[in-house]
């Protein structure tokens, strides 16, 4: 479908906060509410951080606090200026006529104001994340309604960002939900199995194209051939040298660096005599 | 520096974070932390039997010039009292603070997690290194203040005599507290959608082979710490060598006053007055020993922090030449 307006890209810190907002909601409350802070670029709306906002919401009638949410971006303005209203989120599956009055006093906040719906509730199995833009339709002069036209979405990462994310979803795995922090040595190891898996994966595709049960696949052959001519060839001399070389200076920053605590704790020892 | 909670009874044993709290944090710093300037926020949650549960956290604005009577209190306040309404736990139980390198033993630091301690007895600083992070590993640590620190803190008494007496060392200053990051259910399908629908690379900067740079800069903040102590250490020694001379002069002066004594009682004069011997030598002011310690233990940081470094190349060095070996 071809989609009409700018591209919205989403940091995985607003989609947890949405998230952990609609966990606290009030008793009672379906939904939850709150304003979309980020950036606008021109082909792009940049969604960095967002904050809830509490509202009411029966059958005829919605109230929301503005006072509130002027006072937050206010606050939030300080820490980071450079944000700005984009629009508002709601969890839900839907967009009701609520939505609309909604998306109205966002309108007198930011200009086009874009608004997007996370599906917390799991209607569907999946959470669907799904932004829009108001576009108004009817015939002018008479009924004039307002139809909310969905924007492509994207997930970008700072590289930090995306570490945390590897971190977090590691948690998936374990019962109880918990990672604690790992350090040293069994990071690389970790790191290095999973590339072995991988690799694993490759050599299981390759066996089977050998023995002919998968047909080959051409730009697969071709990657693999990338792959095996990535790891360089240096002569075995010159890259034992370097080997050498790297490790005999790793050797001596740990020899210092043991040297120094053992000088410091010395002279703790002697002065505290 | 740092000895592991399970040793002292200290009614923290385990912090337990939200995701999204680590993700908030290194949000922060990537959008108004760059260029080694820190960044600091305030930490929320609740204690729930021996752990120290975080939610929630929202950042400081950074400290400018043109904001001189911005107050602080108030912000804090304002955005506690605005969090309530949404139901996020508003109980203070700490603060975070990124770091450069590892260098944030300071005294400002001390200063500011003794207030939070004090107040708060559960507190926490949790230290965010991005750079580390960048490497390829979430680098988080908490720490908390040793109970000895405190006393000592709470005293103010930093000299040499008064920490000899409370028989601290840079080793017992902070105790780092382990840390194990949490997520609700709903968070893991956000995960599992993330997963799903993400397009980024898998990037593996964890098996990056290149060292010299973040070596270089870790060596160079080591050896600025190790001149501060070196001068630290010649004015105590200074100070020690002008304290026994005038040891001396004390005893020679004493010395002298007795035999002038003996001589008049031989001659039947009055003897000369005891003169307050105090007010004429003045003993030297003994330098403080509080920015020794944390130098101390600030060194003994980057130490440790140089040594993960290496350790870590050198199992990747060793992988690299297997990887050569069958070539």
């Amino acid at each position: 479908m071809s989609v009409f307006g700018p591209v919205v890209k989403i940091h995985p810190v607003v989609l947890a906060s949405i998230c952990d907002s609609y966990e606290r909601r009030n008793e009672g409350a379906s939904r939850v509410i709150g304003t979309l802070l980020g950036t606008i670029d021109k082909h792009s709306i940049e969604v960095t951080n967002c904050f809830s906002v509490p509202h009411n919401e029966s059958e005829d009638e919605v109230a929301v606090d503005m006072e509130f949410a002027k006072n937050m971006y206010e606050l939030h303005k300080r820490v980071s200026p450079t944000e700005v209203i984009i629009g508002w989120y709601a969890t839900g599956f839907d967009i009701t006529e609520h939505s609309v009055l909604i998306h109205e006093y966002y309108s007198r906040e930011a200009t086009n104001p874009i608004h997007l719906t996370a599906d917390t509730a799991l209607q569907s199995g999946k959470m669907n994340i799904r932004a829009y833009v108001s576009a108004q339709m009817g015939v002018p002069g008479k009924t004039v309604g307002v139809m909310f036209t969905p924007l492509s979405v994207k997930y970008i990462y700072y590289d930090t960002e995306r570490i945390g994310v590897d971190l977090l979803q590691r948690t998936r795995m374990t019962p109880g939900r918990t990672k604690g922090l790992t350090s040293d040595l069994s990071q690389v190891a970790g790191s290095a199995s999973r590339v072995q898996d991988m690799l694993t994966t490759v050599l299981a595709y390759i066996e089977d194209v050998l023995s002919g049960k998968v047909t080959a696949d051409n730009s697969v052959g071709r990657f693999l051939m990338d792959l095996v001519n990535k790891v360089p060839t240096i002569s075995a001399e010159d890259f034992e040298n370097m080997l050498n070389s790297n490790i005999n200076d790793l050797l001596m920053v740990t020899y210092l660096s043991n040297l120094t605590q053992a000088q410091i704790a010395l002279n703790e020892k002697l002065v505290l005599l | 520096m740092a000895s592991t909670a399970g040793t002292l009874d200290s009614p923290v044993k385990q912090i337990q974070i939200e995701g999204m709290v680590v993700l908030k944090i290194i949000k922060h710093y990537q959008e108004e932390g760059q260029g080694s300037e820190v960044v600091q926020g305030v930490l929320l949650g609740l204690v729930v039997e021996d752990r120290l549960e975080i939610t929630n956290c929202f950042p400081f604005p950074q400290h400018t010039e043109d904001d001189a009577d911005f107050d602080e209190v108030q912000y804090q306040m304002e955005m506690m009292r605005s969090l309530r309404h949404v139901n996020i736990d508003h109980l203070h139980v700490g603060w975070y603070q990124s770091t450069y390198y590892g260098s944030f033993v300071s005294r400002a630091l001390l200063d500011s997690q003794f207030s939070y301690q004090h107040a708060i007895e559960e507190s926490v600083v949790l230290i965010y290194d991005p750079i580390k992070t960048g490497q390829g590993s979430l680098s988080l640590k908490a720490y908390r203040l040793t109970p000895k620190l405190m006393e000592i803190c709470k005293e103010k008494d930093f000299t040499p005599e008064g920490l000899k007496k409370a028989n601290i060392g840079f080793e017992h200053m902070f105790e780092e507290v382990p840390i194990v990051i949490r997520n609700s259910h709903l968070i893991n399908v956000l995960m599992w959608e993330l997963e799903d629908k993400s397009t980024v690379a898998d990037k593996h900067e964890l098996l990056n082979l290149s060292s010299s740079n973040h070596l270089e800069k870790s060596l160079q903040l080591l050896m600025d710490r190790v001149d501060d102590m070196s001068q630290d250490i010649v004015k105590f020694n200074t100070y020690s060598r002008n304290l026994s001379k005038q040891q001396q002069q004390k005893h020679q002066y004493l010395q002298r006053r007795q035999q002038e004594n003996a001589q008049r009682q031989s001659r039947g004069e009055p003897q000369l007055p005891e003169e307050d011997i105090n007010k004429m030598f003045k003993p030297p002011q003994p330098p403080p020993r509080m920015d020794t310690l944390l130098i101390a233990g600030q060194v003994n940081n980057y130490c440790q922090n140089v040594k993960e470094f290496t350790s870590q190349n050198l199992g990747k060095l060793f992988m690299a030449e297997a990887l050569q070996g069958h070539n």
